[in-house]
C-alpha cells in the first residue's frame, strides 16, 4: 500500500512554482510507484453477507469467471460462522491476493438477534490485528498480509417486497466498518417492473434508517460520470452462473429454464455487468483506500480511547500518544512490582506460619520423648528395686536353708527314734 | 488445463472456520492461498490505472539534502538536476553573505509540475559545513535535523486522530559532495558519512569532476569505494536492502559505478546546432548531458528517474523505522509527569 504513505497534498503556502527549462523525469513518479506496487501484489478482501442459498458461492464465481468450489452448507447451521478463503489470482503482470468470507448460516436460526454478532467481531478483528501490527515497536507494515474487509456485499432476498428486519439490523451495525454494498440475490425471480418498485423502496428504506452505504465516489472527472449513474441504480440486481448456455452460436453464462434463458451479462437481464464494473474496474483502489482511510481511522481512534488513551492531557495540554503510551508502561510496571511485592510478602507470611507450626509439633514430640524417658527410667528404678529385695530374699533362704542342714545333720547323729517326727515337724516350720 | 479447481476440491475442507470470537475480538487463522485459474478477463489488472490515477491527483514529496564544503558546486547541481533555479542562491541567497560560523540548515520548498504530476521537492542546504578550521561534531546540527524529522513524522503518526495525510518532511536523500582531490577520502567525509550512513539514504558525488582526467576519475572512484568499504560506510542503494536478483543485478552495476562524478551548469551554450547546458573553457565546452564528458546524466537518471520511490521507501521503511523502534524502546527522555506517578505509587506501598 504504497500510496497511502508520503504523497502529501502539494501546498503551495510557502512555496514556488517552478518552471523548468528541460525535462527533469518527474512524471515517471506514478510509473515507479506503480511498479513497487506490482512487485509487492495487491490484497483485496470481500465479505459476502447473506442467507444460505441467496447465491453468494455463485456469484463471487461468476464475478471472478473462476470456480472456487466452496461446499453447500445446510440449513441446520447452531449459529452464524464466516468461512474465509484466500485466492491468488494473476492477469496480466497484477498478482491478487483475494480473500472471500461468507457467512454461514445467516438467517437460518429460530432466535436471529445475535446473527450479526460474529460478522462485526470478525470485522474488529481484522482490524485489530492490523493496529496490533502497527502498534508494535518492531513492525514489518509494508509486508504485512492485510486482511481487513475492504468491501461488504449484502445480499438481499428477492422477495419484491421490502428489506427484512434481519438486513437493516446487520447493515446498520456494519455501516461505520465497511463499506456496503447491497445487492438483490436471485434477481431473476422478480420482474422488470416488481425490481424497478424493489429497487427504490429499498433504497428510501436505507436513507430513511440512516445506514450509510457505500457511495461510488464522484470526485475524479473521467470516472464521477459513470460512477453517479450507478449510485443510481443501487442496489444492483444480480443473477449468477458457472454454467454456460449457447446462445447465438456463443456460449455464454446463463441460467436455462422452460420459459428462456437469463443471461448473466447481458445489463438487460440483471446488473451483473455493472457490478462487476464498479467493483473491480472502476473502484478498487477507492473502496481500499477508504477502508484504511476511514474505516480502519474510526476503530483506531475507538479503540485507543478505550484503552485509555488520549491526545490532550489532564490539563488540556497535548500529550503525544507516545507519552502516554510510556507512561501507561511505567505504571503497568509499577503495578506488577507492587503485585510481586505483594506475593512475596504473602510468601514470607506463610513460611513463618509453617515454621511455627512446625515448631510446634517439634516441641511436642520433644515433650512426649522427655516423658517416656522418664516413665522408663522410673520402672527401671521399680525393677532396680523388686531385684535388690528379690536377692535379699534369696539370700535370707539360703541362709536359712544352710542352717536348716546343718540342724538336720546334727539331729541325724543324736536322735535317730525321733527322726520321722522331727523331720516331719522341721519341714513343716 | 485446470489444475486451480481441483486443487481447492481437495483443499475446500482446508477453508478455515473462523471461530466465533467472544469479547475480545480474536485474531483469526490466516487461510491459505489457493492458486486459482482465471476463464477468462475480469480486470484485475485495471487496478494500476486506478492507483496511477489517485497519486497522480495526491501528488509526490521529495526532500533532498545536499551536504558539502562551500564551492563544491551544490546548489549549481541541484540547480541542473531540477532544471530550475531551486538552490538557495536563487531564492535571495547573496554571493556576499559571509559563511555561517556554525552549520544551518535551510530548507526551501518548491512544486514542480510535469506531464500532470505534481511534486513538492523540498532542497534543505547546509551551509557552513566542513568550512570551519575546526570542524569537529559538525555534522550533528545535520543529524538532529534529520532525527527532528523522523520525530515530528512520529508524532502525528501516533495521534489518535491522525491527519489524512501526514506532511512527510523526513530527508529522502542526501548527497553528499566530495572535493576531488584526486587521493581519497577526507577524515571529515569518513567520519560524516560513518554517522550519518545509519540514518539517511547517502548519494556520494564528486564535485566539479572537470578537473580530473578520466583515468585520474576511475582511480579516484575505485580508492573511494574502496576506503568506504573498509570503513563499513554503506551508501545508497545499500546491498542489505536489494529486494530480489532483478534488483540486486541492477543495483550492482550502479555501485560499481558510484560515486558518480558530477558537473554542474545552468548555462547553456551553443554545440553541434543543439543548445546544451555546459561550462565554457578555453580548452572547450564540457557538456553537463554528454556521458563521455561527466556522469550527470547517470545521477539524473538514478534519482529522479529510476529510483526516487525506492529512495522514499527505504526512508521510510527502513530508517524510520529504524528510529521509531529505539524511540520506543528508550525509556529515557519521558517526561516529569512519569517520575511523579513513582513516587506516588511508592508511597502507595
Amino acid at each position: 500500500m504504497a500510496a497511502s504513505h508520503g504523497a502529501g497534498q502539494p501546498q503551495n503556502d510557502g512555496c514556488r512554482s517552478l518552471s523548468l527549462s528541460g525535462h527533469v523525469g518527474v512524471d515517471s513518479l506514478p510509473e515507479q510507484l506503480v511498479n513497487k506496487s506490482i512487485k509487492q501484489g495487491f490484497c483485496f478482501n470481500i465479505l459476502c453477507i447473506g442467507e444460505t442459498g441467496i447465491g453468494k458461492s455463485t456469484l463471487i464465481d461468476s464475478l471472478f469467471n473462476t470456480s472456487f468450489d466452496d461446499p453447500v452448507s445446510t440449513h441446520f447451521q447452531p449459529n452464524v460462522r464466516l468461512r474465509a478463503q484466500t485466492y491468488e489470482l494473476q492477469e496480466s503482470n497484477v498478482r491478487l491476493k483475494l480473500t472471500i468470507v461468507s457467512t454461514v448460516g445467516f438467517g437460518d436460526q429460530i432466535k436471529k438477534e445475535e446473527s450479526y454478532q460474529p460478522i462485526v467481531d470478525y470485522i474488529d478483528a481484522q482490524f485489530e490485528a492490523y493496529l496490533q501490527e502497527e502498534l508494535k515497536i518492531k513492525r514489518s507494515l509494508h509486508s504485512y498480509h492485510d486482511t481487513r474487509i475492504h468491501v461488504c456485499l449484502y445480499f438481499i432476498s428477492p422477495t419484491g417486497h421490502s428489506l427484512k428486519s434481519l438486513d437493516l439490523l446487520t447493515m446498520k451495525s456494519l455501516d461505520s466498518k465497511v463499506n456496503i454494498i447491497p445487492i438483490i440475490g436471485k434477481a431473476d425471480s422478480v420482474s422488470k417492473t416488481e425490481l424497478q418498485k424493489f429497487k427504490v423502496k429499498l433504497m428510501s428504506e436505507l436513507v430513511s434508517n440512516g445506514v450509510q452505504i457505500y457511495q461510488f465516489p464522484t470526485d475524479d472527472e473521467t470516472v464521477s460520470e459513470i460512477n453517479a449513474i450507478m449510485n443510481g441504480h443501487l442496489p444492483f440486481a444480480v443473477v449468477g452462473s458457472t454454467e454456460e448456455v449457447k446462445v447465438e452460436n456463443k456460449m455464454v453464462k446463463a441460467r436455462q429454464y422452460p420459459w428462456g434463458i437469463v443471461q448473466v451479462e447481458d445489463e438487460n437481464h440483471c446488473d451483473f455487468v455493472k457490478l462487476r464494473e464498479m467493483l473491480i474496474c472502476t473502484n478498487m483502489e477507492d473502496l481500499r483506500e477508504q477502508t484504511h482511510a476511514q474505516h480502519y481511522e474510526l476503530y483506531r481512534r475507538c479503540r485507543l480511547e478505550e484503552m485509555g488513551f488520549r491526545d490532550t492531557g489532564p490539563e488540556n495540554k497535548p500529550v503525544s500518544l507516545q507519552e502516554a503510551y510510556e507512561a501507561k508502561r511505567h505504571e503497568f510496571y509499577i503495578e506488577m512490582q507492587r503485585k510481586e511485592e505483594e506475593m512475596r510478602q504473602v510468601f514470607v507470611q506463610r513460611v513463618k506460619e509453617k515454621e511455627a507450626i512446625l515448631k510446634e509439633a517439634e516441641q511436642e514430640i520433644q515433650a512426649k520423648f522427655e516423658h517416656l524417658k522418664r516413665l522408663h527410667q522410673e520402672e527401671r528404678l521399680k525393677l532396680e528395686k523388686n531385684r535388690r529385695v528379690l536377692e535379699d530374699e534369696m539370700a535370707m533362704f539360703i541362709k536359712k536353708k544352710a542352717a536348716a542342714e546343718l540342724l538336720q545333720t546334727q539331729a541325724l547323729v543324736s536322735t535317730p527314734v525321733n527322726f520321722k517326727k522331727d523331720k516331719d515337724r522341721k519341714n513343716f516350720t | 488445463m485446470f489444475k486451480g479447481p481441483v486443487e481447492s476440491k481437495n483443499e475446500a475442507a482446508m477453508s478455515e472456520l473462523v471461530p466465533e470470537p467472544r469479547q475480545k475480538p480474536a485474531v483469526p487463522m490466516k487461510p491459505m492461498g489457493i492458486n486459482a485459474n482465471l476463464l477468462g478477463y475480469i480486470g484485475i489488472d485495471t487496478i494500476i490505472e486506478q492507483m496511477r490515477k489517485k497519486t497522480m491527483k495526491t501528488g509526490f514529496d521529495f526532500n533532498i539534502m545536499v551536504v558539502g564544503q562551500s564551492g563544491l558546486g551544490k546548489s549549481t547541481l541541484v540547480n541542473t538536476l531540477f532544471k530550475s533555479q531551486v538552490s538557495r542562491k536563487s531564492s535571495g541567497w547573496n554571493r556576499e553573505e559571509k559563511i555561517p560560523k556554525t552549520v544551518e540548515i535551510k530548507a526551501i520548498g518548491h512544486v514542480i509540475e510535469e506531464g500532470g504530476v505534481k511534486m513538492k521537492l523540498t532542497v534543505i542546504d547546509t551551509p557552513g559545513f566542513g568550512d570551519q578550521i575546526n570542524n569537529e561534531n559538525c555534522w550533528e546540527p545535520i543529524e538532529k535535523y534529520i532525527n527532528e524529522q523522523y520525530e515530528k513524522f512520529l508524532k502525528e503518526e501516533v495521534n489518535i486522530a491522525r491527519k489524512k495525510r501526514i506532511p512527510d518532511t523526513r530527508v529522502h536523500c542526501c548527497l553528499y559532495f566530495i572535493s576531488p582531490t584526486g587521493h581519497s577520502l577526507r577524515p571529515l567525509d569518513l567520519e560524516f558519512m560513518k554517522h550519518l550512513s545509519k540514518v539517511v539514504n547517502i548519494i556520494p558525488v564528486i564535485a566539479k569532476a572537470d578537473t580530473m582526467t578520466l583515468e585520474e576519475k576511475t582511480e579516484f572512484k575505485q580508492r573511494v569505494r574502496k576506503e568506504l568499504e573498509v570503513n563499513g560506510i554503506e551508501f545508497y542503494p545499500q546491498k542489505e536492502f536489494d529486494e530480489d536478483l532483478e534488483d540486486k543485478t541492477e543495483n550492482d552495476k550502479i555501485r560499481e559505478s558510484m560515486p558518480f562524478a558530477v558537473v554542474g551548469s545552468d548555462k547553456e551554450y551553443q554545440v553541434n546546432g543543439k543548445r546544451v547546458l555546459g561550462r565554457k573553457t578555453p580548452w572547450g565546452i564540457i557538456e553537463v548531458e554528454n556521458l563521455t564528458h561527466c556522469e550527470f546524466a547517470l545521477l539524473r537518471d538514478f534519482v529522479i528517474r529510476t529510483h526516487l520511490q525506492d529512495l522514499k521507501e527505504v526512508t521510510h521503511n527502513i530508517h524510520y523505522e529504524t528510529y521509531r523502534a529505539k524511540r520506543l524502546n528508550d525509556n529515557g527522555g519521558l517526561p516529569p509527569m512519569t517520575v511523579e506517578t513513582e513516587e506516588n505509587h511508592e508511597s502507595n506501598l
